[in-house]
């Protein structure tokens, strides 16, 4: 495969796993939870290269998930003390976050991990670090990385659909069947940190929260079916992040910045249009609404 | 400590004071306004503006990168409100959305002018982790004195703040105006987030309003003492944070001021007075042995959590 082909199925591979994902966090009310465990996940990454000094993708992804799962740990338990859960978010993922970037400008220092690598990722360096694979050949490690991700998400998602649904939309009546509620939150945590740090790679710290939260927001609008949701934001994500790519290579400039703009404007479109609830057939459909009861 | 001796590193220190007071304060107001996570937003959202306002003069002034900050972080602010209130996205998504999209469109138009504007335009990447060694003494007047202004501001009102946060009904029955409240409260947000973001980066701005205050509300229930004592921690930390990050090459500000008032909170959660682990834990114990000697502090202090919270 050509090198831009490779970049734009790395991309897509990003935008459709965090779409999904996106799905169920947006329905769990845990956006700012992403924004918290994405710039958590650079400690997990730093720390990893420190043990091991090697940047090996497994490392970092065993490194990425115990950092989320101890950020979520965190910010449950200042919660059960008393601190507000905005509050103790804030306080949790901007402490660790600032002792990751501590620990790259003091201790890492050289071209391997950059502060700005892991902020805005590196799309462009992705097929350059490539693996053997059998039967396929040459493969970049990243994608290859995103493909086990994306199909981990997409298991767990279809395997557990109906306990996914239900906790997500009446945690009460979940507990009451039986359904282990806390099991399935440290189950989603795992898998938005794992899901955050394969990534990372491509968009970076911050832009993979627009990739998180706005295909799934801009789906929300346009349906109130589960499954439909689930297919419209990996949509969302996909068409996003290949937007992105060729709006970045119109204006040469940074290709994750303009993933994170292009999802802002897919959304920005179905705040406005969406049929159901979308801002213009508000106006439309409203002063239609009140025409007929006056009639009446 | 070689910066110590050099005039321009005090004016530094003290603009660091000042940001450090002044998010204090308006961290115990975000706080109390349960919007926490809003000043994460809002600063993050500064950054396109910051870069516009670079583009367009060529200069990189604060005042005007300043303006530019402010004008795009009310933007963000004003989306946030306008998408919360006419769809059914809810106030977190519609923050984490703003946050994460004015950040990629900022990294965009960063990368564009890096490319077209030649070396001029180094210090704009100071922006998003911070560099208070890079402040001339021009940036330090421009932010003394709007730091000053929002802590006049936070002190001269401090009896409509109380009531506007703790009593809003009660405050519109006097007749404050609350549309009037809530401008200012956004505009004083706003403004410490953009004169803070040079120094601290747009990044972890918002933890020299969180934590501050969190760390705060362990050592009292009084809203003037949480006031004073979040102003202190956040002053502290400033001076603190900003002292360390002097004492290496290229090291960032943000970081270790953040990394200093999470210190002075994890001092608090373990000592605090009030809350603090290891004074529940004794108070638990003294309770075991006698069930009924509930101090009445702590009795009511549980009412008024239950109030207000």
């Amino acid at each position: 495969m050509s090198y831009t082909a490779w970049i734009l199925l790395t991309a897509a591979l990003v935008g459709l796993s965090c779409g999904m994902i996106g799905v169920l966090l947006i329905l769990r009310r845990m956006a700012m939870m992403a924004d918290a465990i994405s710039h958590t996940v650079l400690l997990g990454i730093v720390v990893a290269f420190l043990v091991t000094r090697e940047l090996s993708g497994y490392h970092m992804l065993i490194g990425a998930v115990i950092a989320g799962l101890l950020t979520s740990v965190l910010i449950q338990w200042l919660q059960s003390r008393g601190v507000q859960g905005e509050a103790s978010i804030g306080v949790v993922f901007t402490t660790l976050f600032a002792v990751g970037v501590i620990l790259i400008a003091t201790q890492v220092g050289n071209a391997h991990l950059d502060v700005k690598h892991a902020l805005m990722g590196e799309i462009t360096f992705v097929p350059w670090t490539t693996v053997r694979l059998p039967w396929i050949g040459d493969i970049p490690e990243a994608t290859l990385i995103l493909s086990a991700v994306l199909l981990i998400v997409v298991v767990a998602i279809i395997a557990f659909y109906k306990e996914w649904k239900i906790t997500s939309f009446d945690p009460a009546l979940a507990a009451s069947l039986g359904i282990p509620v806390i099991v399935m939150h440290y189950a989603f945590m795992s898998l938005l940190s794992i899901t955050t740090v394969a990534a990372f790679d491509a968009v970076g710290a911050i832009m993979v929260v627009a990739m998180l939260i706005t295909p799934a927001a801009a789906a929300y609008l346009w349906t109130d079916r589960l499954s439909v949701m689930f297919g419209l934001s990996g949509g969302f994500g996909v068409g996003s992040a290949v937007a992105g790519y060729y709006i970045a290579s119109w204006l040469d400039t940074s290709i994750s910045g303009s993933m994170a703009f292009a999802t802002g404007v897919v959304f920005l479109l179905s705040f406005l249009m969406s049929p159901k609830h979308g801002l213009i057939s508000r106006y439309v459909t409203v002063p239609a609404r009140k025409k007929a009861t006056s009639e009446r | 400590m070689t910066l110590l001796l050099s005039p321009n590193a005090w004016w530094v220190l003290l603009s660091m004071l000042i940001l450090g007071v002044a998010s204090g304060m308006i961290g115990t107001l975000a706080y109390w306004k349960r919007q926490s996570l809003m000043s994460d937003a809002l600063s993050h959202a500064a950054l396109p503006g910051v870069v516009i306002a670079f583009a367009i003069t060529g200069v990189k002034a604060l005042p005007i990168l300043i303006l530019g900050a402010a004008l795009s972080a009310l933007i963000g602010a004003f989306l946030v409100q306008w998408v919360v209130s006419s769809s059914r996205i809810k106030e977190d998504t519609a923050m984490g959305i703003v946050l994460s999209v004015f950040f990629g469109l900022g990294i965009m138009l960063l990368t564009i002018v890096n490319r077209t504007g030649g070396g001029n335009v180094s210090g704009l990447d100071g922006f998003i982790f911070g560099q208070a060694a890079s402040m001339v003494r021009s940036d330090v007047y421009t932010m003394g004195i709007l730091g000053l202004l929002v802590i006049a501001v936070v002190y001269a009102a401090f009896k409509e703040w109380k009531l506007y946060l703790f009593d809003p009904q009660f405050a519109k029955g006097i007749g404050l105006p609350s549309g009037l409240m809530n401008s200012l409260y956004t505009g004083v947000l706003v403004l410490v987030i953009v004169i803070g973001i040079q120094a601290v980066g747009v990044i972890l701005m918002s933890a020299l309003l969180i934590i501050p205050a969190v760390s705060a509300r362990y050592w009292t229930h009084s809203f003037k003492w949480m006031l004073i004592g979040s102003a202190f921690i956040g002053g502290g930390a400033g001076v603190a944070g900003t002292l360390i990050s002097t004492m290496g090459k290229g090291w960032p500000t943000g970081p270790f001021i953040v990394v200093s008032s999470s210190a002075v909170f994890l001092v608090s959660l373990l000592f605090g007075a009030r809350k603090g682990l290891v004074v529940t834990a004794i108070q638990q114990r003294m309770q075991k042995r006698s069930p009924r000697a509930l101090p009445a502090e702590a009795e009511k202090s549980m009412v008024k959590e239950g109030g207000l919270q």
